[in-house]
């Protein structure tokens, strides 16, 4: 299979057309073809994870062909040990949010099983691509199913919620295009005189540009990805939005969504701006470690189960940015790593507070409590998946976290110590908030006469948290499986970052000798 | 034995695996118990077979290491999975599976009927997995998977009962404290991967050699390695937690509570014995900090009522003792009391379990009185505990305890002797408070009511094997007085021989005389005598008890320091939280912000829309004006 990326990002889409000619009222063909198309790209993407060469750096898988000649964008795809990983983790929660609808959406069935898979397609695109342009174009798909899965069948207040998330991500998105097509311009005297969005050809040059420039650009795509991220205090989209949102929207928010920001930071602002990437470490990196404090505080005193989760994610994704601006291989493994655990935990969680909701339609927590008595087995999985988040050894969560705090702790480029020190505090916090969440809801006495008559999780609910506790468990004790994939990627990105650097030290020294190269600087 | 040594920690992870997924099905308690006691009875068996080979091996080479798979790796980062077989961690798994097997069998009786027995008995096979992983780990990572792993079955166990309300709470304030030390640990870890490149334990002790003796950074090390330990074995401030983590079932609180879990900090120092004696005043940090927590959880364990919190206090105070012992670099001495504190306070916790369940659930030893002839066997092994743990000889405890209160005046003099005897007085009352008001004088609950009973014999099995190894457990380290080989020391010196050098360079041991440490041990025991014969006098034959008042009421009260740590620590963050982070700055700073921008252009994009008037004259004239304009531009400018 050639081009396997292709048929990845194009055969759901494809087969997806179908469930448009379907009867509106045969829902149930309807969501099991919308699940079994669900599985087609998530059992091509196992395929391309045997088939993926861990030992090489490079991307792989590539594709290319010529498409907007005039400013050389390419359709140019490729993957490398990063990207795989994404990849798999997001064609695995589709079929699982799909399983976590099967009930709780009524109306509108094909349009959103629809949506579903257009969304799923745009995901794999821009973890695939290694063109500008086409990276812009699939990272702003995304905005549309999103738009439509939350303001059609979100909960009451959805349209605030819809509307804050377009314009909020918008705004991010704009800047990034603006971006885009000023590093195209900018790298036109070092490309040999041809504008290009090719990914490969700019992160060869690009960190040619001086750095004052080199830190606007550095700057407009990175806000757009922070946004993305979210990054604190670019968060406030989060919380409303996963309130608002159906299961399945939080589980694809939270689990893959969020993910194309730190994604876009190891693609892109490392690769591209390195120097302005030093430059403005230390800015981020206090951001992200008050992001990871400042969200596990507010998750404390969250009264929304949802809203909990939601700020847990911040503290979460602190993380990974944490890591990600420490350019060690250790942090940088934990960060892709804590890319996947935080899919698969914080997905499984929403998938947790949807199965209470479709039980008692109301998320506040208070109206909980005792559940464990009447719903034996889903206290099994919502402890598991809630240590799974807290961190511990033996569990996935632990092994990111390590890996990042650990990675961080000795980084050269933040410089200090106290950025690990301080976020390792997080460990005691996601305990606080976690636990009383699981006890406020699950634990004492049942005292809401609601909750008596609870039923336990039938089979498919039972299903839809099997696999995501099998690789809870997977990564947690043997995370090797995975790590093993990025290893020689992550190497490569530090190893390119640091000779870029170097390079950028000589042609300093080349400009103080009067070299022509000076006029890069104008 | 060394190829067969994985089924030690296995067993237990394969009874856990049974009884968790299908003990429910089993509907079997006898075959659910048997699974799970087995689990924890042949790796005893297991390990007594590789501690025959390894005493058959000269001294030096007690040492295997014995590696499994690679659990994570990462760049520079590599940890593989694999255990250390040395005199200390065979030492340990001896008395988790020991222990651990009599307080299985104790179990099946105690937990009889209970609605969710195979969960149960899973748990404390998890337990028993996690504890062997702690102390058989040859990496700090793998260490602390044990570390975590024992807590999160203390968490399950402490909350085993959940519909009551405070176990919840008891269980999540363990967790949550235990993490606060956790935090440490984790720290510890980086600065050690940081600077000495491994994260195996035998490494990271080789590469001390590089270091000098005080060195900050091995000082750093060693106090974030030891404010991990306050957590797990609850000393100053992090003790908090465990006298709440009574509210879990007797059992559990024999086994993780009193035998192994909470001794895990202290086999963690004596792991790393060289860190600590390089870092000479980590060490009396240590000395410092156990003394005063066993001198203040003793006085507190003076009135306290509930028979299990007595034991929880004084479980505190006797982890104090072990920490003393460490404190001053005897580190044999420390792992000495370990055990026979295992033996006694096992005793005591079941002994306590058994009076319980006799009494139908009462824990309140002020309802209770006169027990001794109505439960026989679970009066006088408790007294024998009693006995052992207040330091009367010939008992085990005595022999441990008289080695730290003789350490302690070899190596700070009188001054310190003092309040280590005090605190030693002090647990010989509470202890004979608790023995004379629940087995002596009348009965104090309602005769016609209730009727106490001996408990079953799965349960007295175990009380009676426990009394008998609190009896003779103390002759495996009989002091040199005696003139007799201390079987102890030889067996786990080869572990600390290069602690010990260190130590002895830094003060060469003391010269002492036979006469001081007869002085010392006549001293110890007429004090412990003298506390048993107060406690006696005043509560033996006590008919009511009034509440305290003054100073008794601060007692009863444990200082307030509950409600400090609420009023000073968790309040304050929760309402900064609540009030400012979440409802100002979130809500009010950042949204109102983005919001008040997207007012702002909406209410812009309302005024300029009246330019949108719609009269053709208006458009007209602005195109005019605007035409004027730039050909006055291009003419005068």
């Amino acid at each position: 299979m050639q081009n396997i990326l292709s048929i990845l990002i194009f055969l759901p889409f494809i087969l997806s057309l179908p469930i448009i000619f379907f009867k509106k009222d045969n829902e149930k063909l309807i969501k099991n073809y919308a699940f079994l198309v669900s599985l087609i790209p998530f059992a091509l993407s196992v395929y391309l994870f045997f088939i993926f060469n861990p030992g090489k750096g490079e991307y792989q898988f590539v594709e290319k062909f010529e498409w907007i000649k005039i400013i050389k964008t390419n359709y140019f795809l490729g993957v490398d040990g990063i990207s795989l990983l994404l990849i798999l983790m997001s064609t695995f929660m589709f079929p699982l949010s799909i399983l976590a609808s099967w009930t709780s959406i009524t109306k509108n069935l094909k349009a959103f099983y629809f949506l579903i898979i257009l969304l799923d397609a745009g995901l794999i695109g821009v973890f695939a691509s290694l063109d500008l342009i086409l990276f812009y174009i699939f990272w702003e798909i995304i905005l549309i199913p999103m738009y439509f899965i939350i303001g059609i069948w979100g909960s009451e207040d959805r349209i605030y919620a819809t509307v804050k998330f377009f314009l909020y991500t918008m705004f991010g998105s704009l800047l990034m295009l603006i971006g885009i097509i000023w590093l195209g311009f900018i790298c036109i005297p070092f490309t040999g005189g041809e504008f290009t969005t090719d990914l490969t050809q700019l992160t060869s040059v690009a960190y040619r540009i001086p750095l004052d420039k080199q830190i606007y650009l550095f700057v407009l795509f990175t806000l757009s990805f922070l946004i993305k991220v979210p990054l604190f205090p670019f968060h406030t989209w989060l919380p409303d939005a996963h309130v608002q949102a159906p299961t399945a929207g939080s589980v694809i928010l939270a689990a893959v969504l969020l993910k194309m920001g730190t994604y876009g930071l190891i693609r892109f602002s490392i690769a591209l701006f390195p120097a302005a990437f030093v430059k403005l470490t230390p800015y981020i990196a206090v951001l992200a470690v008050i992001g990871i404090v400042y969200g596990a505080l507010v998750s404390i005193v969250q009264k929304d189960i949802k809203k909990l989760v939601a700020y847990s994610s911040v503290s979460h994704l602190g993380f990974i940015v944490l890591g990600t601006f420490a350019i060690t291989d250790v942090a940088m493994q934990g960060s892709v790593i804590q890319m996947i655990n935080h899919g698969l935990s914080t997905g499984a969680l929403f998938m947790i507070v949807g199965i209470l909701y479709d039980r008692r339609h109301t998320k506040a927590i208070a109206e909980f409590g005792g559940l464990m008595k009447v719903m034996p087995v889903f206290s099994v999985i919502y402890t598991i998946v809630v240590f799974s988040s807290i961190g511990l050894p033996g569990l996935n969560g632990f092994v990111g976290e390590f890996l990042i705090l650990l990675g961080s702790f000795y980084s050269s480029n933040l410089g200090t110590n106290l950025y690990s020190i301080i976020s390792t505090t997080a460990v005691i916090l996601a305990a606080v908030y976690l636990l009383w969440m699981f006890q406020r809801v699950m634990l004492g006495p049942i005292d809401k006469e609601a909750n008596k008559s609870l039923k336990d999780l039938n089979a498919r609910e039972f299903l839809s948290f099997v696999p995501i506790l099998v690789f809870i468990v997977w990564i947690g004790i043997y995370p090797n499986t995975f790590l093993s994939k990025t290893e020689s990627s992550v190497k490569k990105i530090i190893e390119n970052f640091h000779e870029n650097q170097k390079k950028l030290g000589n042609i300093k020294l080349e400009n103080n000798t009067g070299d022509k190269l000076s006029d890069i600087n104008k | 034995m060394t190829d067969l040594f994985y089924l030690v920690p296995l067993l237990p992870l394969i009874g856990f695996l049974i009884n968790g997924l299908i003990g429910s099905k089993l509907k079997n308690e006898k075959l659910i118990g048997t699974i799970s006691t087995a689990a924890v009875f042949i790796p005893f068996v297991l390990t007594v077979l590789t501690m025959s080979e390894l005493l058959s091996l000269p001294p030096e080479s007690r040492k295997i290491i014995v590696n499994y798979f690679n659990w994570i790796s990462a760049g520079n980062f590599s940890v593989n999975y694999s255990y250390l077989i040395d005199p200390l961690s065979v030492t340990m798994v001896l008395v988790v599976t020991g222990v651990g097997s009599l307080i299985h069998l104790y179990s099946i009786g105690y937990m009889h009927g209970d609605r969710a027995f195979a969960k149960f008995f899973a748990y404390l096979n998890l337990f028993i997995f996690a504890m062997l992983n702690l102390v058989l780990a040859d990496s700090l990572i793998l260490i602390f998977l044990g570390w975590e792993g024992v807590g999160l079955c203390s968490y399950f166990l402490i909350g085993f009962w959940y519909e009551k309300t405070f176990t919840g709470e008891a269980a999540k304030k363990a967790f949550v404290v235990n993490r606060i030390g956790d935090f440490g640990f984790m720290i510890a870890m980086f600065f050690v991967f940081t600077n000495f490149n491994t994260l195996e334990v035998s490494k990271f002790l080789e590469g001390l050699s590089g270091y000098q003796v005080g060195d900050s950074l091995l000082l750093t090390i060693a106090l974030l390695f030891f404010l991990g330990a306050t957590g797990k074995s609850a000393q100053i401030p992090l003790f908090v937690w465990l006298p709440d983590a009574m509210a879990g079932p007797t059992p559990v609180s024999a086994l993780i509570h009193a035998a192994t879990m909470v001794t895990a900090g202290v086999y963690f120092v004596a792991r790393t014995s060289l860190l600590y004696a390089m870092s000479p005043v980590a060490l009396n940090v240590i000395f410092i900090v156990a003394l005063l927590t066993s001198l203040i959880t003793a006085t507190i364990a003076l009135k306290q009522n509930d028979i299990k919190k007595v034991l929880a206090y004084s479980t505190v105070s006797q982890l104090g003792f072990m920490f003393m012992a460490l404190g001053i670099g005897a580190f044999w001495v420390g792992i000495f009391h370990l055990i026979t504190h295992a033996f006694f306070k096992a005793l005591l916790f079941l002994g306590s379990g058994s009076v319980i369940h006799g009494m139908h659930e009462e824990q309140d030893i002020t309802k209770m009185g006169g027990l001794k002839n109505k439960m026989k066997i679970t009066y006088i092994t408790f007294l024998i505990g009693s006995l052992a743990i207040a330091g009367i000889p010939p008992l085990s405890g005595f022999f441990s305890k008289d080695a730290i209160i003789f350490d302690s005046f070899l190596n700070f003099g009188i001054p310190i002797l003092l309040p280590v005897l005090f605190a030693a007085g002090l647990t010989a009352y509470y202890m004979f408070r608790m023995v004379s008001l629940t087995f002596f004088g009348t009965p104090r609950y309602d005769v016609n009511q209730l009727h106490p009973h001996e408990s079953p014999s799965t349960m007295t099995l175990p009380l009676i094997i426990l009394a008998v190894l609190s009896v003779i457990g103390g002759f495996i380290g009989l002091p040199e007085l005696y003139g007799t080989p201390n079987f102890l020391m030889d067996w786990l010196n080869p572990v600390f021989a290069d602690a010990n050098k260190t130590l002895a360079a830094i003060h060469p041991p003391h010269a002492h005389e036979v006469s001081q440490e007869l002085i010392i041990l006549v001293v110890s025991v007429v004090v412990a005598v003298i506390a048993i014969y107060l406690a006696f006098k005043k509560y033996s034959s006590v008919k009511e008890i009034k509440s305290p008042e003054g100073f008794g009421k601060v007692l009863e009260n444990k200082y307030y320091i509950d409600e400090i740590y609420d009023a000073a620590i968790i309040e304050p963050v929760r309402k900064t939280s609540e009030n400012f982070l979440w409802k100002i700055f979130d809500i009010k700073i950042i949204d109102g912000f983005v919001n008040g921008i997207a007012r702002y252009i909406s209410n812009i994009s309302f005024d300029w829309r009246k330019i949108q008037t719609g009269v053709i004259q208006d458009y007209t004239a602005v195109s005019v004006a605007g035409v004027i304009l730039i050909i006055l531009y291009l003419l005068f400018i």
